[in-house]
């Protein structure tokens, strides 16, 4: 009945523990960019950042900021021993020819057979803006989502069809939310963990489709 | 003798015409040539259409050129940012027009055009609103889409050090746009914060060679300012 969800930092920490040794994984702006101060000690993960960086290292001290060294969402960082410089040809063909073995996005809705939509709500008064997400979704050797699994309203964001305007089609491979890890098959979810005191039957209820155990 | 050395600014921007299509590098404010967007906005071109992966930053440089309402259309990837407030009322007000375009076909359709291809099959963007009316074709069982070049008569890119020949190098992350835009353009103009004697550049580390680069141009060197994100308060 009563179950805690993990918070931010918690599911960062979910998501790192993931991430093999040795692997090239870009980061999506926002909650993903948490996964970087979670990777867990004694593996090499190179971060790649769509602007034309790989090796990409954490925020510089204060004082330190280097405009010409900024991360897809603008932000400063630094660049670590063996980190590169290329320039976006490069970058995307990185990111489009199956170069990534892993990317992490936020998202405002995913289905169950893995189509995902995090570019645009479709308001009618909002700006659209799709940066390098489409290029992500599809062009990483794995797709992971790291969202709420519920909105502010309750509502489920794992969904059976998308009602936002999509970014790619069956392209996610693993959800990783505050109450559970799902994985997107053709053939629907399915259960990888969720959060202590969580019953199947509820998060299947929360969700409203079927999780294969 | 080849020198493409422009003792000014003004000097590299002769002859730009009105309705160009100019590429503007940099992503974010790293890599934007805010000394040659400023003095596009002397020379005085209107109609222009513009791509850069973004639509401008505070009232500086690209936001700068939107102002001045002598921008038609924009091409770009993310025109929404924290400080795009020069774009959005624009956007807004019906008075731009914009083609969203996911960056890596962004890129890609820029690097199309300078290298010769007519047109190329991508899997980016299939099934969403932004390949709507596009053909598309099944290849090994994958479906892409297809995406034409993007030409322009243009390129003010951004680099650290050239020489009279053109040839350049970038300093990090500023990089980015520039040397892919410079292949794309009829004509490409480089600002750097040095120039250099020919030789003096390693040609192992010479990033665009000078064959893509018309006029270089000398330019003080100022740190690159924060933009496009929320600042901490």
């Amino acid at each position: 009945m009563s179950y805690p969800r993990r918070t931010k930092e918690q599911l960062a920490q979910r998501v790192a523990r993931d991430i093999h040794d040795g692997a090239c994984v870009n980061l999506g702006i926002g909650m993903p960019t948490l996964v970087a101060n979670h990777l867990p000690d004694g593996i090499e993960v190179i971060l790649h950042s769509e602007n034309g960086i790989l090796g990409m290292g954490p925020a510089p001290a204060p004082g330190q900021e280097d405009y010409d060294l900024i991360n897809a969402g603008k932000q400063p960082v630094t660049l670590l021993p063996g980190g590169a410089f290329f320039h976006h040809t490069d970058s995307f063909a990185m990111m489009r020819g199956g170069h990534l073995d892993i990317c992490v996005l936020g998202a405002f809705q995913v289905s169950a057979t893995g189509d995902l939509a995090n570019w645009h709500t479709g308001e009618k008064d909002a700006i659209p803006a799709v940066g390098g997400a489409m290029d992500l979704a599809v062009g990483a050797k794995q797709t992971w989502v790291m969202m709420d699994l519920l909105t502010k309203n309750g509502q489920s964001k794992v969904v059976s069809r998308c009602t936002y305007p999509l970014t790619g089609i069956g392209c996610v491979k693993r959800i990783y939310s505050d109450l559970a890890t799902l994985e997107c098959t053709a053939q629907g979810l399915k259960l990888v963990d969720k959060v202590d005191g969580l019953a199947h039957a509820e998060l299947e209820q929360l969700v409203g489709l079927p999780i294969a155990p | 003798m080849i020198d493409k050395i422009a003792a000014c600014v003004s000097e590299a921007l002769q002859g730009v015409t009105d309705g160009a299509t100019v590429m503007i590098g940099g992503f974010g404010t790293a890599g934007i040539p805010n000394e040659l967007v400023e003095g596009l906005i002397g020379q005085g071109a209107r109609d222009l259409t513009i791509v850069n992966n973004n639509a401008g930053n505070g009232d500086h440089g690209l936001a700068a050129l939107l102002k001045t309402g002598r921008v038609r259309k924009i091409i770009c990837s993310f025109p929404r940012q924290a400080d795009s407030h020069v774009f959005d009322a624009l956007y807004r007000a019906g008075k731009i027009e914009l083609e969203l375009v996911p960056q890596g076909n962004l890129s890609e359709r820029i690097r199309a055009a300078g290298a010769g291809i007519g047109a190329f099959f991508t899997p980016t963007g299939y099934g969403t609103e932004l390949a709507k009316g596009k053909e598309t074709r099944d290849i090994g069982g994958r479906p892409y889409v297809l995406e034409y070049p993007i030409h322009a008569d243009l390129a003010l890119i951004k680099a650290e050090c050239g020489d009279r020949w053109g040839n350049l190098t970038y300093r990090k992350a500023a990089r980015n746009f520039g040397p892919t835009m410079a292949m794309a353009a009829r004509r490409t103009i480089a600002s750097v914060h040095e120039i250099v004697p020919l030789g003096a550049l390693d040609p192992e580390n010479v990033v665009t060679p000078g064959i893509f680069v018309s006029k270089i141009v000398k330019v003080e060197r100022v740190a690159t300012r924060a933009g496009g994100f929320r600042q901490a308060a």
